[in-house]
């Protein structure tokens, strides 16, 4: 179970964003996940409700949005849908020569804040 | 420009502040701000990190990787003697609690680092440069990173290793590939150990696991190895070589 860790460090990225813009509170994380990241949605939520307690995170909102697997056939060129996470053949040849191109993602993407201070004065805290 | 609260926005910056923008105002007025950062970024820039300071000793460094029982010690052990007097070699090793495989490892008359990781499941990058400044690298070709048995965590943690190895033992199913397909993606190498055992186990099929690899994508060899009888170890021990050369 290294949801929790994982969370830990995220908490620790949205700490030095808010800190970066002078924010008091942070009140909603997106992440993007992709099946072959390696974390589970749901143990991920549960981690970070964990691990947002006393942090500037403490009342944000999680989303979580779910990337689809994609592949992309190094035989035929084809780009197109994954059956599975442990099926990543070529949707239209069947080849297992295939290059991720989505999926595995375990990504920060956007962070909001609010209670921010005006940068001359959050430059000084 | 103030680029905290996004006022006094030129026509120039206006695509920051836009929807979707990196600093664009949400609905309830708190301001979004872009990052697309990876989660393990940390743990990543330590990893490159661990690298480039294997790099400058010259020593090449392997993650090993299993599920528990499946021989990683006895592997090492087998190894170890097997190259003996030809590459200077470490280890670092990975438990939950115990010293008793860095024992194992220093009965071999090899430097042995343990790291325990107390109820952490995988080790870290951050772990193994601890480690890293516990070993004298200096005259050290090829350092063996032996992970906390566990196919799940392991996986999404690099540590700076060159090369990642996964073992499957032949008592846990040929199927394991396609149960832990992060595991088993992020190997170069997937050896087949106590492959002694293959002849009496009519259920493990060596060719159905490479199968199953195949599935995720991934052309990493598919070798039988045992440390018992020393089946498969010329090629496994070629391999090793051939990644010291570079």
């Amino acid at each position: 179970m290294h949801e929790l860790t994982v969370c830990r460090a995220l908490i620790g990225q949205v700490e030095a964003v808010a800190r970066a813009h002078g924010a008091r509170t942070v009140t909603r994380i997106e992440l993007r996940v992709g099946p072959l990241s390696g974390v589970v949605p749901e143990l991920l939520r549960e981690a970070f409700a964990l691990a947002r307690a006393g942090t500037v995170a403490e009342g944000a909102e999680l989303r979580l949005v779910e990337v689809p697997l994609e592949v992309e056939c190094e035989s035929c060129g084809t780009r197109g849908p994954a059956a599975a996470p442990n099926r990543l053949l070529c949707p239209a040849c069947g080849g297992w020569r295939t290059r991720l191109v989505s999926g595995d993602e375990l990504l920060l993407v956007r962070v909001a804040l609010a209670g921010i201070t005006p940068a001359e004065e959050g430059a000084h805290v | 420009m103030c680029e905290s609260c996004g006022c006094n926005v030129t026509s120039g910056n206006a695509h920051l502040v836009e929807a979707d923008g990196p600093l664009a105002r949400t609905a309830d007025g708190s301001t979004a701000v872009e990052v697309l950062e990876g989660l393990l970024a940390a743990n990543d820039r330590a990893a490159a990190h661990n690298r480039a300071h294997l790099a400058r000793h010259g020593v090449v460094a392997v993650n090993l990787m299993s599920a528990p029982g499946s021989g990683k010690t006895a592997l090492l052990e087998a190894t170890i003697e097997a190259l003996a007097g030809e590459l200077a070699i470490a280890v670092i090793e990975g438990d939950l609690a115990t010293e008793r495989d860095a024992t194992r490892i220093r009965a071999r008359g090899v430097p042995a680092v343990q790291i325990a990781t107390g109820s952490a499941c995988h080790l870290d990058a951050h772990l193994v440069h601890e480690a890293l400044h516990r070993l004298d690298l200096e005259g050290l070709d090829l350092l063996f990173i032996e992970n906390v048995g566990n196919l799940v965590c392991p996986a999404g943690f690099d540590l700076g290793q060159h090369r990642s190895v996964v073992l499957l033992s032949a008592t846990e199913g040929d199927d394991k590939p396609a149960k832990y397909p992060v595991m088993f993606r992020a190997a170069d190498l997937v050896l087949l150990s106590k492959a002694d055992l293959i002849p009496v186990l009519d259920d493990f099929d060596p060719a159905a696991a490479e199968r199953h690899l195949r599935a995720l994508a991934s052309g990493a060899p598919v070798w039988p190895v045992s440390a018992r009888t020393g089946e498969g170890m010329e090629r496994w021990l070629g391999w090793l070589r051939a990644l010291v050369r570079g």
